[in-house]
């Protein structure tokens, strides 16, 4: 059964990235605003990875990642966060949220697919 | 071959769709609207790609798919034509030229994947690519630079809860190249105290790859911070193939057991591994692991081995043998032909036989570098030897290698084996002292025998240089005397001292061990190598160490002879230690004295008349030659009647009847038939010194 990916991006064209990269590898792809978007969306169907932004309005990255994690059903999934270079600190932050891994915008959509195999397998 | 057949006729019908094509693409340059020619752009691309993929040509199926899907946005009014996108496919017409010709050519070349990622990029749609293409294993082995790496990968034991997991990072590891993965559970608590959520195991990697450690490091980029990783370089193909590490030595390594452990077990007859896990020293998993590494690098080593030799042929010996005897004879037939062309002056026949001559020669050196092997091979052998018995002497030494890759003829390497066990051997009994006389000496507790072979000239100089106690020069002295070598008051120079060494019956050691010392070694060593036409060389420092040098000549089967005539008999001497030929009157030398000594350059050289050594009864002519060669930095003169001028001389033992002539190393055959001896001119220096 096809895998189902989670993108969280407040920019369109970002989530129409990744929906088109990971759609083409034979994932499903929901698209989420925000992390409030998120949360809602999460309810259905079982999310097995999720790609996030940091920077979103209503709800943040770092704090959806807190809260996806505190989720039973959300404790062993992958979280890759979308950083820039300059937000080392963070890469920290999110890590210590409990993010899986993280991708430095502005990146390839090669890069993309090589980090979901890595965590998705 | 069907196939064949397909594909020759898929070249053809490729080379003309690739001239229509660059006809098309020129067309368009002028008319990018046309979209006729763009269709058949497409069209010929289509062709091309499908018919290539089905005939063996992958490459080009590659090269063109990302071009093709630019084509068809082009065609159906998604994508305008650019210049850069005519250019390139021009030159991917070229590169797909050039794959037509040679199947085996990737698609990976600079300007092909500037080409596939131009069009990638232009026509959006990536051809699907395989994630991370299994690693081909034949292509592994054979590449350079593999390394075998140890990677420890311990886990945070919250690595779960991030959402990571291991086991994928494991095998995205081991996807790098050829692995063995053994999962480790010693660190595993009993059910009781076990969370489920924790991960307690930790995995031990051995990969053989041609990646570098930090592209492994790369695989646990996100786990890092939180894991143990360690990664260690075991093995880089560098080593001989004796070379494998005991399962003692690699648990030693790991630092699952201290060095104290190792020892206390070693006198134990059991495998010591199981011995290790009676003991509780180590954990049966942590055994096997190591086992695991043991069997890993053998694997490698095995398949790399035989993955190399496919590029090469193996041949039975006897037919590079016979070869060489077919050349030698080609050789003998060649200056035959050449006497012939001479003798009838005929230019056309000179000239057909300068031109043989020129390509028997090619042949003879290229037959020659066949038969040559890396005397590497023979060297390795040693460290097993050194290991073993410096161990049953108690001593400790390394042997240190250089020049493995140096190359001598397979019948040289054959006979060299003996002697160079004999001279190690010596070295170790004799050469290099116990670590406590080599700490108490001020030197290192470590003794080292340098095993090296160059190249010089004509010759391969073989050097056995240990650091040890040097040779006691007054010992050497002494025994000789006693033993009645030479007169009881004799003054020697240190050569000559040390020449005595290779004296028969001549032993200096005090006790005779089981190693050496019973005294019929170095004589039977310097025989072996004078077999070998090659010479023996001592040098030694008191208390500093021991240097014997061996020459050897590249090939015992041809070698270059200068031709030289004593009463109408034809002699070769080796041209390698001829230095000049002079003309050289009797009368104007006689000596009052009557010593045989000849003025040459400022420099006095003795000389030994070949006519009377060999007993040749004939008068000699009033002019003669004296040919000058040098041997162990000395130079003597030899008179001969003529000097007729150099020869490529095959070498042919006299046979049984002759074997015990002194002074006569074999013969050759001469291009009228007549035979050549060839002068020992070792034997003859040594006799009149």
């Amino acid at each position: 059964m096809a895998k189902t990916i989670l993108t969280v991006d407040d920019s369109a064209s970002i989530r129409q990235m990744v929906k088109f990269t990971l759609t083409k590898e034979g994932y499903n792809i929901i698209e989420a605003s925000d992390g409030k978007d998120a949360l809602a969306k999460t309810g259905g169907s079982k999310i097995d990875m999720v790609v996030t932004d940091l920077n979103m309005p209503n709800m943040d990255g770092i704090t959806l990642i807190k809260e996806l994690r505190a989720k039973p059903e959300f404790r062993f999934t992958p979280i890759i966060m979308l950083t820039t270079e300059s937000q080392d600190s963070k890469k920290m932050e999110g890590k210590a949220a409990g993010a899986t891994g993280w991708i430095v915008k502005p990146f390839q959509p090669e890069q993309l697919v090589t980090v979901t195999k890595k965590v998705l397998g | 071959m069907s196939t064949d057949v397909h594909q020759d006729v898929f070249i053809q019908e490729a080379t003309e769709l690739l001239q229509e094509l660059e006809q098309s693409l020129l067309e368009l340059e002028d008319n990018s609207e046309d979209m006729e020619l763009v269709a058949r752009v497409f069209r010929a691309m289509h062709t091309i790609k499908g018919s290539g993929a089905m005939f063996g040509f992958e490459n080009i199926a590659a090269l063109v798919h990302s071009i093709e899907t630019s084509y068809d946005l082009v065609r159906n009014g998604k994508l305008g034509i650019t210049k850069p996108m005519l250019d390139y496919s021009l030159k991917a017409c070229d590169i797909i030229k050039e794959m037509l010709t040679d199947p085996s050519m990737k698609a990976d070349s600079p300007l092909a994947l500037k080409i596939s990622a131009f069009f990638t990029e232009t026509g959006g749609q990536a051809p699907v690519k395989k994630q991370r293409e299994p690693v081909n294993k034949e292509e592994l082995l054979t590449s350079q630079n593999l390394t075998t790496f140890r990677i420890t990968f311990k886990p945070s034991a919250d690595i779960l809860l991030f959402g990571s997991n291991p086991e994928l990072l494991v095998k995205e590891v081991a996807s790098l190249g050829e692995a063995s993965v053994s999962a480790l559970t010693t660190d595993m608590p009993l059910l009781d105290s076990m969370e489920p959520e924790k991960c307690y195991t930790y995995w031990e990697i051995i990969l053989t790859t041609n990646k570098t450690e930090n592209d492994i490091r790369d695989v646990f980029i996100f786990v890092q911070d939180e894991s143990e990783i360690n990664i260690s370089v075991i093995d880089d193909f560098t080593g001989g193939s004796d070379s494998l590490k005991k399962i003692g030595e690699i648990l030693l390594e790991k630092g699952d057991i201290s060095h104290e452990e190792l020892t206390s077990l070693m006198d134990s007859r059991k495998l010591i591994g199981e011995v290790m896990v009676e003991k509780g020293i180590v954990s049966q998993d942590a055994l096997d692991a190591a086992l695991k590494e043991q069997q890993h690098v053998r694997n490698v080593r095995e398949q790399k081995a035989a993955a190399e030799n496919i590029s090469s042929v193996r041949v039975p010996s006897e037919k590079l043998d016979f070869l060489v005897d077919l050349v030698g004879e080609l050789v003998t037939v060649q200056a035959r032909l050449s006497q012939i062309a001479v003798k009838e002056n005929n230019q056309e026949m000179l000239k057909v036989a300068e031109e043989v001559e020129r390509l028997v020669w090619e042949l003879r050196d290229n037959t020659m570098s066949i038969r040559m092997l890396e005397i590497g091979s023979t060297f390795s052998k040693f460290k097993r030897l050194v290991r073993d018995l410096s161990a049953e002497l108690g001593k400790e030494i390394e042997l240190v290698t250089h020049g493995g890759e140096t190359e001598i003829d397979k019948t040289v390497i054959e006979k060299l084996g003996d002697p160079l066990v004999h001279l190690i051997r010596n070295s170790i009994d004799h050469g290099i002292e116990t670590p406590q006389e080599r700490v108490a000496a001020g030197k290192d507790h470590k003794g080292h025998i340098t095993l090296s072979a160059t190249h010089s000239g004509g010759s391969v100089l073989i050097e056995i240089a240990d650091d040890g106690n040097g040779i006691n020069r007054d010992a050497v002295l002494k025994k000789a005397k006693a033993k009645g070598l030479v007169p009881e008051n004799s003054e020697l120079s240190d050569k000559e001292v040390f020449d005595l060494i290779f004296a028969p019956g001549f032993s200096t050691a005090e006790k005779v061990s089981s190693v050496s010392g019973r005294g019929v070694g170095m004589d039977v060593v310097r025989r072996n190598i004078e077999s070998l036409r090659g010479t023996i060389d001592i040098s030694s420092v008191q208390g500093k160490g021991t240097t014997i040098t061996l020459k050897l000549p590249l090939t015992l089967a041809i070698i270059d002879g200068l031709l030289v005539v004593i009463g109408g008999q034809f002699f070769i001497i080796p041209l390698s230690i001829v230095n000049e030929c002079i003309e050289f009157n009797e009368a104007a030398h006689k000596s009052s004295s009557g010593r045989r000594i000849i003025m040459v350059r400022n420099e006095l050289i003795p000389y030994v008349h070949l006519r009377s050594f060999f007993d040749i009864r004939e008068e000699a002519p009033e002019i003669q030659q004296i040919v000058i060669i040098e041997i162990e930095k000395r130079r003597i003169g030899f008179v001969v009647d003529n000097v007729v001028g150099d020869h490529q001389t095959v070498i042919k033992s006299l046979g049984k009847a002759f074997r015990d002539i002194e002074c006569i190393s074999g013969a050759t055959v001469l291009g009228d038939g007549s035979v050549a001896l060839i002068v020992d001119v070792q034997k003859i220096y040594t006799g009149i010194e």
